[in-house]
C-alpha cells in the first residue's frame, strides 16, 4: 500500500525543518499509510520544539494528507503531546496510587512551593513547567518524578534544590 | 539460562543489564533458532498451549489458545504481533525492568511467536514516558538485526521477521488491545468494537496478535525445556514463574521473579522485607489499581489466577500496592477514581460521566458534605458502571473494582465519614 507523497506548499515548508520533514517521511515510508504516521509526526515536531502550535500541527496535516481537525482530534487525545507551550524543563510528578501511598500530594505541595507555580504553570523565566502525570512505572521508587527524559525516585521533598538545580 | 528463574536470573548471572553478547553466551536465541528452524508453527503453539502459559498482562487468557485464532494458510497474507508494553497500570513496574535489563528475552519471546503466528512484522507498543527502556530496546533491537536475528531470512531460513518501536503519545487506555490498535494506527486510543477479535482483524485490518512484555518473555525458557519443566515452576496449578512487585510501606519494595502461586505472605514478608517500623496492613490491591483490595485475612492465600479470583479479586499484574493504616481508604480510593476519570477515553457514557461524578462525590464525603445514602449511591453505581456489559470497554468495570470492595472491607470508614465530616480514627 503506497500513496503519493503530496507535493510541498511553501507555506508549510517554512513551518517544519528540512530535517523534521525527512524524519517524518522516513516514518510514513514505514508504515501502511501516512496518517498511521500521526503521533510519530507530532513526537518528532514536538521534540524540537517542546509543543505543538497551530502552525506545526497545520503542517503536520497537511504533510500526512489529513484534516487539521482530524490530526487535533489524536493531538489532544495524548498526556505527552502539548498544544501549549512549555518551558525549558518538562516536570512530570506521579499522582498515581503507590506514589500517593508514599506522600505524593504534600510532595507536590512542596514542588509548586519551591517552583512558585501552581501545576499546570510555568515559571516565569520559562525554566519550569510543572504537570502532573500517572504512575511512571517505578513505584519501587515512590514518590517519583520527571524532568524531561530522567526518571527521578525517591524523591526527598525536604532537598527540592538538589533535584532542580541540574536543569538549567 | 536460569532454569528457575527464566525471565530474570539472567540478570544476576552477568551483573546488571544483559547485552547481546551475554544473552547469547547465556543460550540465548537457541530457542528461536530451534523453533524457527526445527518445529512447525503449530508445534509451537501446541507447546505453549500444553504449558498452560496466561497473559501476564491482568487478564490471563491462555497465550497458546490465543495464538490458534490466527488464521494459518498460503493466502491469509499479512499479520502483525504486537507486544503492549504500554505498562500504565497503576502500581506497576515489571516490565520497565524486563525491557531495562532484558530485552533480548522479549525479542526472543516475539520471533517465537512471530514463527507460530506467521507475522512478518512486529511492534513493540512501548509508553511514551519509558525514555530508558526505549534506549536499550532499540540498541537490543539493532544488535538483533546486525546479527541476523532479525530481518529477511532469519537463521538461514525463509522467514521473515521485521521489529519496529512504537513509542505511546501517552494513555491508559492504550492497554486495552484494540484501543493500543488503534494508538498504533496513529488514531485516537479509543477500543473497538468487538468481534471482530484482533487475531481475526487487528492492526490495519490484518489479523493481530497482542501479548503482554511478560508473556512474551516466557516463551523462549518454554521452547528449550519443555512444558513439563515449565509445570514444574509454578507452586500451585498455575504454571511458570511470575514477576511479583510491591510498593507501598514496606521495608525493601521491589520486584522478585517466584513461583506462580506463592503467597501473599511469603512476598511481602520474606521478599518485601515486611512493614516499616510504625505502620501496620489494612489492605492490599493484589495486582494494579484495578483490582479489587484484599485485606489481612487474604495473606496466606497463593498470587496465582484461580485463587486470588475467588478471594473475589484479580491477580492481575502481580505487582501489589500496599495500603497502611496511616492511608485513609475513602482518600485511597479518591485517589484511584481521579486515576481512572481521567483516563477515560470518553467514548461511552458510563465511564465518561459516571467515574468523575463518582469522583466528586468521594471529594464530597472528603470534604464533609457526605450525606446518609451517598454509600447506596456509590454501591448503584459500582454495580451499573462496573457492569461488563454496560461500558464499550472493561475499563470502567476495572475503575469500580477498588471501590466495591473498600466499601466492602472499609465501610466503617466511609460511614464515619459521611456522619462526622472526618476521617475515623486508625484501627488498631
Amino acid at each position: 500500500m503506497t500513496q503519493a507523497v503530496p507535493q510541498p506548499l511553501e507555506s508549510f515548508v517554512q513551518v517544519l525543518a528540512d530535517e523534521e520533514i525527512d524524519e517524518i517521511e522516513h516514518e510514513c515510508a514505514q508504515l501502511p499509510d501516512r496518517e498511521s504516521a500521526a503521533i510519530d509526526a507530532m513526537m518528532i515536531v514536538q521534540k524540537r520544539r517542546g509543543w505543538i502550535s497551530d502552525e506545526s500541527l497545520g503542517a503536520i496535516a497537511r504533510l500526512l494528507g489529513m484534516s487539521v481537525e482530524a490530526l487535533d482530534s489524536v493531538a489532544t487525545f495524548y498526556n505527552l503531546i502539548f498544544r501549549q507551550p512549555v518551558g525549558r524543563h518538562v516536570v512530570m510528578v506521579c499522582d498515581s496510587v503507590s506514589c500517593y501511598v508514599m506522600g505524593a500530594d504534600g510532595l507536590r505541595g512542596r514542588i509548586e512551593e519551591h517552583l512558585g507555580i501552581r501545576t499546570g504553570e510555568t515559571t516565569e523565566d520559562d525554566r519550569f513547567t510543572l504537570l502532573p502525570i500517572v504512575c511512571l512505572g517505578a513505584c519501587d521508587r515512590a514518590p517519583t518524578l520527571m524532568i524531561d527524559e530522567e526518571l527521578i525516585g525517591p524523591v526527598d521533598a525536604e532537598n527540592l534544590e538538589a533535584v532542580f538545580s541540574r536543569f538549567e | 539460562m536460569d532454569d528457575v528463574r527464566p525471565l530474570i536470573g539472567i540478570i544476576d548471572a552477568v551483573g546488571g543489564r544483559v547485552g547481546l553478547d551475554d544473552y547469547e553466551s547465556h543460550g540465548g536465541y537457541d530457542a528461536a533458532r530451534r523453533a524457527v528452524t526445527e518445529m512447525a508453527p503449530s508445534d509451537v503453539i501446541d507447546l505453549v498451549k500444553d504449558a498452560n502459559l496466561r497473559g501476564r498482562g491482568g487478564a490471563g487468557f491462555p497465550t497458546g489458545m490465543k495464538w490458534s485464532f490466527v488464521p494459518q494458510g498460503p493466502d491469509v497474507g499479512l499479520k502483525y504481533l504486537v507486544c503492549n508494553a504500554d505498562e500504565m497500570e497503576p502500581g506497576t513496574f515489571k516490565d520497565r525492568y524486563l525491557i531495562t535489563y532484558n530485552p533480548h528475552v522479549l525479542v526472543e519471546g516475539m520471533i517465537i511467536g512471530a514463527h507460530a503466528i506467521g507475522a512478518e512484522q512486529g511492534y513493540v507498543f512501548l509508553r511514551g514516558e519509558y525514555h530508558e527502556p526505549g534506549a536499550e530496546l532499540e540498541r537490543a533491537i539493532a544488535d538483533a538485526y546486525a546479527k541476523g536475528l532479525l530481518g529477511q531470512g532469519i537463521f538461514g531460513t525463509e522467514t521473515n521477521f521485521d521489529l519496529r518501536l512504537h513509542r505511546s503519545g501517552g494513555r491508559y487506555i492504550c492497554g486495552e488491545e484494540t484501543a493500543l490498535l488503534n494508538a498504533l494506527e496513529g488514531k485516537r486510543a479509543q477500543p473497538r468494537q468487538k468481534p471482530p477479535f484482533p487475531p481475526a482483524s487487528g492492526a490495519w485490518g490484518r489479523p493481530t496478535i497482542v501479548n503482554n512484555v511478560e508473556t512474551f518473555c516466557n516463551v523462549p525458557g518454554i521452547v528449550r525445556n519443555g512444558a513439563e519443566w515449565y509445570h514444574g515452576l509454578g507452586a500451585t496449578d498455575d504454571a511458570g514463574t511470575k514477576l511479583y512487585g510491591v510498593s507501598g510501606r514496606v521495608n525493601k519494595p521491589g520486584l522478585w521473579e517466584l513461583p506462580i502461586g506463592t503467597t501473599v505472605r511469603e512476598i511481602i514478608d520474606e521478599h518485601a522485607g515486611g512493614m516499616q517500623d510504625g505502620y501496620k496492613l489494612r489492605g492490599f490491591l493484589p495486582g494494579g489499581a484495578s483490582t479489587d483490595f484484599l485485606v489481612e485475612e487474604h495473606l496466606d492465600l497463593a498470587m496465582d489466577y484461580g485463587t486470588i479470583q475467588a478471594a473475589g479479586s484479580r491477580m492481575g499484574t502481580g505487582t501489589m500496592i500496599i495500603m497502611d493504616d496511616s492511608i485513609c481508604p475513602v482518600d485511597m480510593c479518591r485517589n484511584l477514581e481521579h486515576f481512572f476519570a481521567q483516563e477515560s477515553c470518553g467514548f461511552c457514557t458510563p465511564c465518561r460521566e459516571g467515574l468523575p461524578w463518582v469522583e466528586s462525590l468521594l471529594i464530597d464525603i472528603l470534604e464533609g458534605r457526605g450525606e446518609e445514602g451517598d454509600l447506596d449511591i456509590l454501591a448503584r453505581n459500582a454495580q451499573f458502571i462496573g457492569g461488563p456489559t454496560n461500558t464499550f470497554c472493561l475499563h470502567a468495570p476495572g475503575a469500580m473494582e477498588p471501590l466495591q470492595s473498600a466499601l466492602k472491607y472499609f465501610r466503617e470508614d466511609f460511614e464515619h465519614y459521611i456522619q462526622n465530616g472526618t476521617r475515623a480514627p486508625s484501627p488498631g
